[in-house]
């Protein structure tokens, strides 16, 4: 189990580093939309690990947050150029 | 025996999610990175809930079903969103790409 969440954590960095690195605008939003998903994961994790059921709750509220946070910046880039 | 079950279907959500962030990592423009990123971790992290539901049951099972359902409509739904929001924006495509047929579809309709 402990090796399962330091791979998610791992993955966690990548996504981090393409936030951070990448060089347009639209590469972040990735980022940040598959950040998104992964906490998703984690809150998995801890509602089997510490067996409290209001995880899922977050799980669900943080899934909804991160759809409605991805559609507002996909409408933001679309009315802006920018060139490389 | 559930719990072992539970256990290896999240390991497989696991090794999905890190695929698809090697992806994110390693691929070279926006529209593969999504490709990439968007399938692998999408399926991934629904793996993992579905993992939940097997290994848990009960409440918490039917909010990670709940939970893997949402996350099945809104992910593609983003990503195509943020593809088109790129794609108007004028963010170039790699010079290895051999077709564009969003870019032709744009300029048929300014022919007409």
């Amino acid at each position: 189990m402990i090796v399962l969440i330091i791979l998610l954590v791992l993955c966690c960095f990548m996504c981090l580093y393409r936030i951070g690195a990448g060089p347009t605008p639209p590469d972040r939003t990735v980022g940040i939309d598959t950040l998104g998903t992964l906490v998703v994961g984690f809150c998995a994790f801890t509602a089997i690990i510490t067996g409290k059921e209001w995880y899922m709750n977050v799980a669900i509220s943080w899934a909804l947050l991160s759809f409605i946070g991805t559609i507002a910046l996909a409408k933001f880039l679309e009315g802006r150029g920018f060139d490389e | 025996m559930s719990e072992i079950i539970g256990i290896v279907v999240i390991s497989m959500g696991v090794a999905f999610d890190l695929f698809g962030c090697i992806g994110l990592v390693r691929l070279p423009d926006i529209y593969n990175r999504l490709q990439g990123a968007t399938k692998c971790v999408t399926l991934g992290t629904c793996l993992i809930l579905l993992g939940v539901l097997i290994h848990s049951g009960g409440a918490m099972g039917a909010k990670a079903l709940l939970c893997a359902i949402f996350i099945l409509l809104t992910s593609p739904t983003g990503a195509h969103a943020l593809a088109r929001g790129a794609h108007k924006s004028g963010v170039k495509l790699w010079e290895g790409s051999v077709m564009d047929k969003y870019a032709d579809d744009k300029e048929g309709e300014l022919d007409r």
